[in-house]
């Protein structure tokens, strides 16, 4: 209501300093937060994976002890499938989303804020294992009954994915709420950007893979703490019971981790090529072709456990039909880049890495699909040259492309384009001496998940491993170099102006950083690519001219006095709720009453604060006297 | 209905739209519990299986818990026309419904724990007091957000105008209901025929 910035604000609203952060509810500050929490958690994970490759320099060493190597390979695993690929996209959705659709807000801005903190709490939850009493030390998958071993510290393990589940189907029911239904007039569906298209899927993967793995998670956890049978074979319990629904979530899960990457390089091949993407539709309908299709290939990662024939062959050819759309795919891209005005910038290399790579992980991929093939590579590290070709030299490129894409929209500022292709070129090398010896290491036997390479495989194998960790060396450096180039370039990078890059999507229509509420004036959309068809129409032979300047910014709205935007409220109940899932999470790790019940109570009062808090703009169903000057589409105020 | 203050692309309300989408959630999450449950429904390791249920006890409580939904079609209409007296009636029997139903279940298990069927005992136990016992959790919470919406219409918090409070309370409750009437004909009616 207008009255609200004359009364004494009753919600808190700072807008800078510490509590500003606690409290935001500004899709754009909680992606940045996302963002740099990530890098925290890539630092650690990155640790881990040093130590695992000094571990295996060499044949026979014993710079770990094997207990020490499990925990570390196990929460590296961890890491950076929940701590950074899964985050890092959603800093990505969080921030662009309501950009790109033309919006204000996501349709929860509290409820966004609680996706964060509970991640945070999450991670912190995780990580502090290593202090009591052992870190998770069953691997990412936690196959049981191992894991619900008493020497297994899977306890962990079980109480923090689940927490983190949380975060990510809250964050997805939001993202879907926002993405179905806050588009700017115009924006139908086929209009959308690529990259919302995929997060939707992502979204709707999340929403259907989490409650499969939280129900994994708590039979592990019954089996674990309060001696329930789900798991274990002395009564009759089923362990192929627990991989199945741990691969009903997990592969749809390493599609949720792709498609993000594949959503940000569909945006930037068409922009440095100056092209529209090649077969929008056909890359929409892809992305949800492998979003249905994802669960149905979940037993190829069980071809060498008891599964039957039938399925082994069932599960062999959908797995290979999944491959099809992913093709697809990298067709579109490659022909995005066919005959277009190339600009070779970092972000595009990143984008043409991301490409390159891929394929190479996704053909190890449909050679793990034939089913005797699979049981030579299972379980030895061809499997893992394969994930991480698809993971690092997929995802984690698509992302970074990504940051150095969206940097100047973030900041103002470009990041320096020189240290730039210093990184790239030292992360594809890097990256491809570290994984791409596995394929013949794996291929020679070296088995997965073992603390000591075994002499006995000889010195080929050796060398291998060796030249791996020469990689992480060249990747330490290369993400020190990207590292400064970040932090520097946020302080003092050239400034970038309103388009740097050519653009072709909304979020570009803005000032950057945007400002709080985004735009002025919410756009009417007419055409996909909105932003570049207010830059350029078309001569007769069809090549792009500009349009006279002045048609591509969003400056009215701000000179029209009537116009009242909305924004919701800063709130710090999410924050003070989500500290409740630690004493929850110790309370159930260590089985101790109070704590849990002292973790529920926090979160029942932090509960009713949110429900009360007062809502400044007024409660979400009044009809305000200035109803008819508020815009059409825009932040909710819940 | 309240008016829709912002216009919302697809025409439906955002927390409408969340609460579908979280309950399309919830049908997998009792799915693979259904489903564990049904792997394992002889898997009883020399213990009690299914034959230890009691179908006339269960009945009446399922019939509570169905008649509960019926209530919240009444307080949501109540709300809906404005009248927050009736709508709070209709919430408390709605609760106090869903009170005795967990009360039943908190009868059953004991009843079953004291016959010697205890969650460590087999996968076919665990899966049963697992699926069950996280379905009454489920109650259980629609039954706090019943409560907090009966305290917060007294307090002014939830306005006579604002019937879609009522109405996601009521969409959740009702997903709550109609996953028991699958719980019940799946893991008591059905097994306990196929014994007979
Ligand atoms: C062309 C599409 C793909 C095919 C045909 C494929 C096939 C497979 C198969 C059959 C396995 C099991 C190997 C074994 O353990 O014996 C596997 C493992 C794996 N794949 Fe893929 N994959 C594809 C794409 C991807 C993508 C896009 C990602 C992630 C972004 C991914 C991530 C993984 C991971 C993490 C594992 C190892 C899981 C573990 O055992 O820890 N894959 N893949
Ligand atoms: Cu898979």
């Amino acid at each position: 209501m207008s009255t609200s910035s004359e009364t004494k604000p009753l919600r808190p609203a700072q807008e800078t300093g510490l509590l500003s952060w606690l409290g935001t509810t500004d899709h754009k500050r909680i992606g940045v937060m996302y963002f740099f929490t990530t890098l925290v958690f890539f630092a650690l994970g990155g640790a881990e994976s040093g130590l695992l490759r000094a571990q295996l320099a060499q044949a026979e060493q014993n710079l770990l002890t094997e207990e020490i190597y499990n925990q570390v390979f196990t929460m590296h695993g961890i890491t950076m499938v929940f701590l950074v690929i899964m985050p890092l996209s959603a800093a990505f959705f969080n921030y662009l989303i309501p950009l790109m659709i033309g919006a204000r807000d996501v349709a929860f801005p509290r409820l966004n804020a609680f996706s964060y903190w509970v991640y945070l709490f999450g991670g912190i939850f995780l990580y502090s294992s290593f202090l009591l009493g052992g870190a998770p030390n069953g691997s990412w998958v936690g196959y049981a009954p191992l894991a619900s071993d008493s020497v297994s510290n899977m306890g962990f393990y079980a109480i923090g994915l689940q927490i983190l589940g949380i975060s990510s189907l809250a964050a997805a029911v939001n993202f879907i709420v926002t993405i179905l239904n806050m588009r700017a007039p115009g924006m139908t569906f086929m209009r959308m950007p690529v990259f919302v298209w995929m997060a939707l899927v992502t979204n709707f993967l999340l929403l259907f893979a989490i409650p499969v793995i939280a129900v994994a998670l708590f039979m592990l956890q019954f089996d674990t703490l309060f001696g329930a049978q789900f798991f274990q074979p002395g009564s009759g319990g089923d362990p192929i019971l627990y991989q199945h629904l741990f691969w009903l979530f997990g592969h749809p899960e390493v599609y949720i981790m792709i498609l993000p990457a594949m959503g940000i390089v569909s945006e930037i091949l068409p922009v440095a090529s100056k092209k529209p993407l090649f077969g929008y539709a056909a890359v929409v309908f892809a992305g949800a072709a492998i979003g249905f299709i994802g669960f149905g290939v979940w037993a190829h990662h069980m071809f060498t456990s008891a599964i039957g024939p039938v399925a082994r062959s069932a599960f062999a050819l959908s797995t290979m039909f999944i491959a099809v759309p992913t093709g697809i795919k990298i067709f579109n891209w490659v022909f995005t880049m066919w005959g277009g005005k190339l600009k070779f910038t970092t972000p595009m290399l990143f984008s043409i890495g991301f490409v390159s790579m891929f394929t190479i992980g996704g053909l190890s991929g449909v050679t793990h699909a034939i089913v005797p093939h699979n049981a030579q590579q299972h379980d030895t590290y061809y499997v893992v040259a394969h994930f991480h070709y698809v993971l690092f030299g997929g995802a984690l490129f698509g992302l970074i492309a990504g940051i150095y894409f969206w940097f100047p929209k973030v900041t103002g500022k470009m990041m320096s384009e020189k240290l730039g292709k210093l990184h790239f070129w030292t992360w594809l090398l890097g990256f491809n001496l570290t994984f791409g010896p596995m394929h013949m290491s794996g291929l020679l036997g070296q088995p997965r998940r073992t603390a000591v390479l075994p002499g006995e495989l000889g010195s080929t194998v050796e060398l291998y491993n060796l030249l791996s960790t020469a990689g992480v060396v060249v990747l330490t450096g290369s993400a020190l170099v990207f590292l400064y180039n970040l932090l520097h370039s946020i302080k003092r990078g050239e400034e970038s102006g309103l388009d740097p890059w050519d653009a072709r999507t909304l979020e570009w229509l803005t000032a950057s950083p945007p400002k709080h509420h985004n735009f002025d004036k919410i756009p009417t959309v007419t055409h996909r690519d909105e932003f570049w068809h207010r830059k350029y129409a078309e001569d007769e032979s069809g090549m792009p001219i500009s349009v006279p300047a002045g048609a591509s910014e969003d400056h009215d709205g701000e000179d029209d006095p009537d116009e009242h935007i909305h924004m919701p409220d800063n709130s710090l109940w999410p924050f003070i709720m989500c500290i409740a899932f630690l004493p929850f999470g110790y309370g159930l790790v260590f089985l101790n009453p109070w704590l849990f019940g002292l973790g529920v109570l926090w979160m029942v009062v932090g509960y009713f604060g949110w429900i009360v808090e007062p809502l400044a703009e007024g409660d979400d169903d009044d009809v305000p006297d200035d109803v008819h000057d508020r815009p059409t589409v825009g932040a909710t105020t819940h | 209905m309240a008016a829709d203050v912002q216009a919302t692309t697809l025409g439906l309300d955002h927390r409408k739209l969340a609460m579908w989408t979280f309950l399309g959630s919830e049908f997998l999450f009792f799915g693979a519990f259904v489903s564990a449950y049904l792997l394992y429904i002889t898997t009883t390791a020399g213990g009690p299986g299914v034959e230890i249920f009691d179908i006339p006890f269960t009945s009446i409580s399922s019939f509570v818990l169905l008649m509960s939904s019926l209530t919240m079609v009444l307080a949501h209409n109540a709300h809906a026309h404005g009248d927050l007296r009736r709508m709070r009636l209709w919430i408390l029997a709605t609760a106090g419904q869903g009170a005795v139903f967990l009360g039943g279940q908190v009868y059953e298990f004991t009843t079953f724990y004291n016959e010697g069927l205890n969650m460590t005992q087999s996968p076919f136990a665990s899966s049963f007091f697992v699926l069950t016992g996280f379905h009454g959790l489920h109650v259980f919470v629609g039954i706090l957000m019943l409560l907090s919406l009966y305290a917060l219409s007294l307090t002014g918090k939830v306005k006579a105008n604002q019937d879609v409070k009522t109405e996601m309370i009521g969409l959740y409750w009702h997903f709550v209901d109609i996953i028991w009437v699958v719980i019940f004909t799946v893991v008591y009616l059905i097994p306990e025929i196929a014994v007979l």
